[in-house]
């Protein structure tokens, strides 16, 4: 019994060493900027750098719609899915699970080529239609993530009977799915949103190859020409990250509570 | 006769090649509360769901109030409904959820928000309104459901075994208040069950179901006493089935057992030589003769139970045993296995099974 308890630390303090200790010697170093001292210099600097503002500023907006974009489209399918068509069930979770398979850039050549300005579909043509392929593409990348918060947060519920309870009392699907089924899962939802936040705001390849100014590339441009700022950028990025993570955790408390109960 | 507020014609259903409900046909007389009683998998389920709109027949027709529903969506109906599963929505209040079939329809806040408390008082549950669903208990949760499903008066009342999850002291309580709630609303009402004493102690009438039709329908007191076929007969109630010979059809003589029993009148398209299947309820048969009791039998006590303030005894008739109970008396021993018995019972209360 002690011995397990000693392997059970020993395998705690090894993995926690392995995950902590890159990370304060990035923190370390990111505070190293003025000679001699330990200061938020480098935070300052990239903090108050107008690419950094500006490349913040669009991978937040475009995060926004990729959540607008996950959850229009991963939530009714996900409710339809265990509503109606509960057999297509594993080769719709085949096709969420292709995001990881298949690389990104794999799936940015593809909508080079396909949407290219000689295309028929020509989104490359211009800044806004750039913008759109960039979202769709975030929208996918997230989209083994979103699918599962959702369809986890739908098992949590009685899909079938809490609709046919709002179907006999007269609602329409969109009265159906906005204030009886969205309101349930809506936990699950946001842990999708705030893991699909995470993914775009750190993403460089797809922005990168569609030359959007997005943070992911930011990040890299910096890391290649800057010694200390990277460090302060990889600590930032990381705890927006960590916040999205704890706000799941926050957010969790409120779920509402499974009615279930005997007599 | 008055025009059926409900009426379910020659409806049929099918899931592929199998066939859940076939040819049933019902009519329902407005403000009748009618409850479907059969085992599982009988087809009572599906019935209710094909008059609430959330499965199509395959053949026939639903009419309510003389309008044709059949083909209309489940939110077209106004039709109220109450699920075993309670499904009351989590997110919402009490109140929220008594709402919500009121909002759906537009209904002013004012006038929703009198209603909902017209429903609660009706339930006995006024102090609940802000509880969510989670801090109820299972008849709490069941009565709001049922409030929830009357406050946008509809024209008919579904209930598909609301009873089912709960204990058996909040059932009895529970069905009783729902047979006054109808009783006082006057809202036509199906209800779904397959525990007969459900059935027989709250409706107007019952139909018995089996392989997907109406075996019998009738009030509780026909189905009990007159079963229309050996499945209504077993299926409700403890039934005692003999098994006789016709040794003389036009005078009614049945042989049990070599013992004879007259049975006038009963043996309908019978020939002697027959053999039949007679069935007594236990209340009919007595262990010594009683007056008015016109027939007897010789037997052997099989069987003796002491449950208290009732004695239920088996007597071995031949190849047959009857059942039947006594009343507990403190001054008469229990019969002792083994003793010679005669068991009496009135001819009239005799069932001839087809």
């Amino acid at each position: 019994m002690k011995s397990g308890k000693f392997w059970a630390w020993l395998t705690f303090v090894l993995g926690a060493a392995y995950f902590f200790i890159p990370l304060i010697a990035t923190l370390e170093f990111s505070m190293r900027m003025k000679r001699g001292e330990y200061s938020f210099e480098a935070y300052r600097v990239v903090l108050g750098d107008a690419r950094f503002q500006e490349s913040f500023t669009f991978s937040v907006v475009a995060a926004i719609f990729t959540i607008i974009l996950g959850v229009l489209l991963v939530v009714p399918t996900a409710y339809w899915i265990r509503l109606r068509l509960p057999q297509l069930r594993p080769i719709v979770e085949f096709v969420t699970l292709l995001p990881l398979v298949i690389p990104a850039i794999v799936i940015v050549f593809g909508y080079i080529r396909m949407y290219g300005s000689s295309s028929p579909l020509p989104f490359l043509a211009s800044g806004l239609g750039t913008n759109a392929l960039l979202v769709i593409g975030y929208a996918t990348l997230a989209l083994p993530y979103m699918y599962r918060a959702v369809d986890t947060g739908l098992r949590t519920i009685d899909v079938r009977t809490l609709t046919e309870a709002a179907q006999i009392l007269g609602a329409g699907w969109t009265t159906i799915i906005g204030r009886v089924i969205l309101p349930n899962v809506l936990i699950a939802v946001l842990s999708g949103a705030f893991l699909t936040f995470a993914i775009v705001i750190g993403e460089f390849t797809v922005a990168s190859l569609l030359n959007r100014p997005a943070f992911g590339p930011y990040l890299q441009n910096m890391g290649a020409n800057r010694a200390y700022e990277p460090a302060a950028l990889a600590i930032i990025a990381f705890a927006i990250t960590w916040g999205c993570m704890s706000l799941i955790q926050v957010l969790s408390r409120f779920a509402p509570k499974s009615a279930n109960r005997p007599n | 006769m008055a025009e059926p507020f409900l009426s379910i014609q020659h409806v049929r259903k099918s899931f592929g090649a199998t066939t859940v409900v076939q040819d049933f046909n019902l009519d329902v007389e407005p403000g009748e509360f009618v409850s479907f009683l059969g085992p599982s998998g009988c087809g009572k389920t599906t019935v209710l769901r094909m008059v609430a709109g959330f499965e199509e027949p395959s053949a026939g027709k639903i009419v309510v109030a003389g309008k044709d529903i059949t083909r209309l969506k489940p939110n077209q109906r106004n039709v109220g409904m109450v699920f075993q599963a309670y499904a009351l929505f989590p997110n919402l209040t009490v109140a929220q959820n008594i709402a919500f079939g009121l909002k759906v329809a537009g209904m002013s806040k004012p006038d929703a928000d009198r209603r909902v408390a017209e429903m609660l008082d009706m339930i006995k549950l006024p102090q609940m309104a802000d509880r969510y669903p989670y801090q109820l208990s299972g008849g709490q949760q069941q009565r709001i459901a049922l409030a929830r499903a009357i406050a946008p008066k509809p024209k008919l009342l579904l209930l598909d075994e609301p009873l089912s999850a709960l204990d058996a002291k909040v059932r009895v309580s529970l069905r009783e208040e729902i047979r006054s709630i109808q009783k006082k609303l006057g809202i036509t009402t199906i209800f779904v069950t397959h525990d007969q004493e459900e059935a027989l102690s709250i409706s107007d009438r019952i139909a018995v179901m089996y392989g997907g039709r109406a075996e019998q329908v009738g009030t509780p007191f026909e189905i009990y006493n007159r079963p229309a076929t050996k499945f209504v007969a077993n299926f409700v109630g403890t039934l005692n089935v003999l098994e006789g010979k016709v040794t003389d059809a036009s005078a009614g003589k049945v042989q049990v057992n070599a013992q004879e029993v007259s049975l006038k009148g009963k043996l309908n398209g019978s020939k002697s030589g027959d053999t039949l299947s007679l069935a007594l309820r236990p209340e009919a048969i007595s262990l010594a003769r009683q007056p008015g009791h016109d027939t007897s039998l010789s037997g052997e006590i099989a069987e003796v139970h002491f449950l208290g303030s009732v004695i239920r005894v088996r007597v071995g008739i031949g190849g047959n045993t009857v059942s039947l109970d006594t009343f507990n008396n403190s001054t008469t021993p229990p019969p002792v296995v083994g003793d010679k018995a005669d068991i009496s019972f009135s001819s009239g209360d005799m069932l001839v099974l087809h």
